[in-house]
């Protein structure tokens, strides 16, 4: 090699091993770093092409929060008067569906992102990972857009954060890992199976319902609401909007339950994940 | 460094095949798991690559050749860790570039000059290095006032120069090719052809998958033939690719029917065999030795103007010509074996597969007996009269030409900067 290319003195070249598929955790980490670059590059292609293709680009991202928020304020606080925690309307709602999107959203990008990228899983090499993983992490950029209208609506409204604040990035990246995990198994399940993809506007229609984004997870009585915490979303959102307004019930039982439930969720979904991985590029 | 760069020892790959549809829907295994009864096919396998060992050593650039379906591809896939193999082990050292395909990541709505990053990213480039060679591959690929368009806007010849210029700048110490300079027009066939003798000679190590003869017999100094997955054939690439054409025939350049009572015929002809064979002295027909044509058949009718006549017609379906062959003009033709040999010269047809219709008659009028498409041949390319230009030549016919030059020289102008 000459002298101009080298970035770093190499001693000695990296050795590749291939092997059948054996044990079962393969899950490896710091190739996932190497390949952090790419994961990037799949990121910004992802946003870069989601906007190129959008005529109102970036407005999109408040649009969708912003709209299902007056429909939800409109028909479930108004008219059937659902209990809001004693938040003003549209921050309650607002303040629960920017996350609930960004779930949503990584779902739907996530569960077909192996099918859409099978060009290049069946020529170069990369650790397949990185694909739902970018996907769910290209929803973050919404997400922070989506926040840009947040702040006018509690200063509009006097809500006030307090010390709870310091929580929320940890629900947020709770978010992040759920979305993942959930991501995986979908992703998963789609390359194999292809009429998941089908199934899951169903589901997420579904799940919305049953999390506390058009209601507050306080109709649930106090003795079940840990059995309402399997459910994962109701603790990310109930926490979510608890860190940021004050309001509502601090961490539990319930996010207690939830937060388990993510990690299992999380770690059987990069279980699956990997233990198709071999056979994807056969099948997709 | 002699040591082997690439090891692989019995690698295998077994692909399930069977009557089960492509994509399984969920909706199917459920319903099949509620049905205790259902029957299960018992899933047929095939091992489309079988017991493969070999090594490479560094700096060498091998060929792998055969068939399609001989498993060639499989096994690059293999070794660019797109699919796990299912026994068997392989070791690699250095970094791998995989060139199984033009434009790998190729995003339509993005301008060329985020495809290159974006391409170059997969590829495995960092983006540092990207950045440092950005100029030479925009360069490379000649699309610098478009760099900035996005790509559905470019022509399909701009797109792959493009992608091809990425790719030649990976700079991996192992490097897969698979086919990939099999696209494109001529002039990009060439320069191809030019980076990858570049990059061979910087010492890189190649593995490079092809159905050009031409061009793998002058890239690689080793070659390995696959047949039906495994290693029918390992060394020299001059032997391996003789040893592939010599048992690459399609099966239908020899015909033969011993038999007269199952051969083809009527009351007036029955054939015998009709082979196209490669002159004396070759091993296999290309567009430098001509085409020997014999056909041996009985006549069964006394006393007649015979003729027999061959149709040849490429695989396009074009009709390249007709040639007749007087057999008796004076109406003095035998009962018994005839055995006709023609040649067709060299330096006429263009590489590509041909088939032959034969027909028999009478008084150059009548037909007595015919035979459409009875024999397949393939006529192999060589870069005879063109260089070191390894591509298949267009049009139907590779005659050489004559050509002289002569030069004068010219008193110097009074303004050089009138220049061609």
């Amino acid at each position: 090699m000459n002298a101009a290319n080298t970035t770093a003195v190499v001693t000695e070249p990296p050795v590749l091993r291939i092997a059948p598929p054996h044990g079962w955790w393969e899950v490896d980490f710091h190739e996932l770093w190497q390949f952090r670059e790419l994961i990037y590059f799949f990121v910004w292609r992802d946003i870069k092409v989601r906007y190129k293709q959008t005529t109102i680009g970036a407005a999109w991202a408040i649009l969708q929060p912003a709209l299902a928020m007056i429909v939800f304020a409109l028909f479930f606080g108004k008219l059937a008067h659902m209990p809001t925690e004693g938040l003003p309307i549209l921050v309650f709602y607002y303040s629960g569906l920017l996350p609930w999107m960004y779930f949503s959203n990584s779902l739907t990008n996530a569960t077909s992102t192996i099918v859409q990228n099978q060009n290049i899983i069946t020529k170069v090499y990369f650790p397949r990972l990185a694909l739902p993983i970018s996907a769910v992490l290209s929803g973050l950029l919404d997400f922070a857009i989506g926040c840009l209208l947040l702040v006018p609506l509690m200063v509009v409204y006097r809500v006030r954060p307090g010390l709870p604040l310091l929580l929320l990035p940890v629900f947020l990246l709770l978010t992040v890992l759920m979305a993942a995990g959930a991501g995986l198994w979908l992703s998963a399940m789609n390359a194999i199976y292809r009429d998941v993809r089908y199934v899951v506007p169903f589901l997420v229609q579904f799940w919305l319902f049953a999390s506390p984004v058009a209601y507050a997870s306080s109709i649930v009585p106090a003795k079940y609401r840990w059995l309402y915490g399997l459910n994962p979303m109701a603790g990310i959102i109930e926490g979510f909007r608890w860190s940021l307004t004050g309001r509502g019930d601090p961490p539990g039982p319930m996010i207690i339950v939830s937060v388990a439930v993510v990690l299992v969720v999380l770690a059987s979904g990069l279980f699956y994940f990997q233990k198709m991985e071999s056979t994807v590029a056969d099948v997709v | 460094m002699t040591d082997a760069v690439i090891r692989v020892e019995g690698i295998g790959k077994r692909y399930r095949v069977g009557q089960r549809e492509r994509y399984r829907a969920l909706r199917d295994v459920l319903a099949g798991a509620f049905r205790r009864n259902g029957k299960r096919t018992p899933a047929d396998f095939i091992w489309a690559v079988r017991d493969v060992s070999f090594e490479v050593k560094q700096g060498e650039v091998v060929g792998l050749i055969g068939r399609n379906g001989a498993g060639k591809s499989t096994l690059l896939k293999l070794l660019a860790r797109i699919t796990r193999p299912t026994v068997g082990r392989a070791e690699l050292h250095g970094r791998i570039g995989s060139l199984l395909e033009v434009g790998t990541g190729f995003h339509p709505e993005l301008t060329g000059r985020e495809n290159i990053f974006l391409s170059g990213a997969i590829l495995g480039m960092s983006q540092a290095e990207i950045r440092r060679k950005f100029d030479e591959i925009v360069a490379f690929s000649e699309v610098e006032r478009f760099i900035d368009t996005p790509l559905k806007h470019y022509s399909s010849g701009m797109g792959m120069r493009l992608a091809f210029a990425v790719a030649a700048h990976l700079e991996p110490e192992i490097l897969l090719v698979d086919e990939v300079l099999s696209v494109g027009d001529a002039a990009f066939q060439k320069k191809c052809l030019g980076k990858m003798g570049q990059v061979s000679s910087e010492g890189r190590t190649i593995l490079f998958v092809s159905h050009n003869m031409a061009a793998v017999k002058t890239l690689c100094r080793k070659a390995i033939l696959m047949r039906d997955g495994v290693v029918a054939a390992s060394g020299a690439v001059g032997n391996v690719v003789d040893h592939y054409l010599l048992g690459a025939a399609p099966g239908a350049s020899v015909k033969e029917w011993p038999d007269p009572s199952t051969a083809p015929g009527n009351e007036s002809i029955r054939m015998s065999y009709i082979r196209i064979i490669p002159p004396e002295g070759h091993a296999t027909i290309t567009i430098d030795t001509g085409v020997l044509i014999e056909i041996g058949f009985d006549n069964l009718r006394e006393d007649i103007n015979l003729d027999c006549t061959v149709y040849l017609t490429s695989s396009d379906g074009v009709l390249i010509f007709e040639s007749g062959y007087i057999i008796s003009s004076d109406a003095d033709s035998r009962s018994g074996s005839y055995h006709l040999t023609g040649r067709i010269p060299e330096h006429l047809l263009n590489a590509g597969r041909y088939s032959l219709n034969v027909i028999f008659g009478k008084d150059q009028q009548y037909v007595l007996f015919r035979m459409d498409d009875v024999v397949f041949f393939e006529v192999e390319n060589t870069s005879t009269g063109r260089g070191l230009n390894m591509s298949v030549a267009p049009g139907i016919i590779r005659p050489m030409l004559s050509w002289r030059h002569s030069f004068e020289e010219k008193c110097s102008l009074v303004n050089p900067k009138i220049a061609v």
